[in-house]
């Protein structure tokens, strides 16, 4: 026998449960009462870290003002890599739980990644030019992120390809699952291959022998927060406009077949 | 205000430019599809309200 207690035992659970919000209604009251104050956080953070890096720090012994470099060059190569564990992550859960809510965030994604892949590579070839003395190398890092972006490209092509969206989303979640190779091979690939030209991520070497200097550190934090936070902002606006979407599509049909 | 930096001044500004010119094209257009969804789905929900309304 199920006791008054035990059902809201069980509500309490489901209200708090994860999977809640794949519900697009429950998403849609969520993040429209989070947004705002993502937003806000992301400009703010993004704002005080970029000027903080470009204005207040200084020169490097050894690179000159090229380090300021690093403080849209980095978080932009982290977030890369990361919106596509996150596309993997939403991708898996739609092909396993059928979520339509998470597949649409990773559809959302997709576009944001793909242009903090072009940030990173342009300004990593900037950055290349006058402390590697060229433009381009095909070196291990390098060369995974140019297939990253490339997978990017397949996967926001891919989407606009097929008409079905179930269909879009079950071949992208797959797509999104091969390249995550390379998202891997992005991140890694410093250490796994050492005659590159690129240097693995001196970020988390606090207290080793090559650690980053204070004076970069705190700023460089900050603009990794500004990424992330502007990241989640522009993922939740392009879900909640992909949820409209669906609803529009799904309005019409209706209204055909009435 | 502007730091000097000397002969990197190109590439220093070139990066921040280009960061700031995707990242705000990126921003423009999402919410330009923001609104446009928005607009289309209140549109249509109008025009179900006002057909069924009247049956």
């Amino acid at each position: 026998m199920i006791t008054g207690t035990d059902q809201e035992t069980a509500r309490r659970r489901g209200a708090m449960s994860i999977w809640t919000y794949a519900n697009p209604k429950k998403f849609m009251d969520v993040s429209g009462r989070v947004l705002p104050w993502v937003t806000m956080a992301a400009a703010l953070t993004l704002g005080a870290g970029l000027v903080w890096g470009f204005f207040f720090t200084p020169d490097d012994y050894s690179q000159g003002a090229t380090v300021k470099i690093m403080f849209v060059h980095v978080p932009a190569a982290m977030m890369a890599i990361n919106t596509w564990v996150m596309m993997l992550v939403a991708s898996v859960i739609w092909i396993v739980r059928r979520h339509h809510v998470s597949a649409l965030a990773a559809r959302a994604a997709a576009p944001v990644g793909l242009t903090f892949t072009l940030i990173a590579l342009v300004t990593g070839a900037l950055w290349g030019q006058p402390i590697w003395n060229t433009w381009w190398a095909w070196d291990p890092r390098l060369t995974s992120f140019l297939i990253l972006a490339f997978f990017y490209l397949g996967y926001v092509a891919l989407w606009s390809a097929i008409e079905n969206p179930d269909a879009a989303a079950d071949l992208t979640g797959l797509l999104c699952l091969v390249g995550s190779v390379f998202a891997v091979l992005s991140r890694y690939a410093a250490k796994f291959w050492s005659q590159g030209l690129h240097q693995d991520s001196t970020i988390l070497k606090i207290g080793e022998r090559d650690p980053l200097a204070i004076e970069y550190y705190l700023p460089l934090v900050l603009c990794i927060a500004g990424f992330v936070l502007l990241f989640l902002a522009l993922v939740l606006v392009r879900t909640r406009t992909a949820i409209r979407a669906r609803r529009v599509a799904a309005l019409l049909a209706r209204e055909r077949l009435a | 205000m502007i730091p000097d930096l000397g002969r990197y001044a190109l590439v220093v500004c070139g990066s921040y430019g280009v960061t700031l010119g995707l990242l705000a094209g990126l921003v423009a257009v999402t919410l330009w599809q923001g609104r446009r969804a928005r607009r289309d789905l209140d549109e249509i929900e109008t025009r179900l309200a006002g057909g069924s309304g009247g049956e």
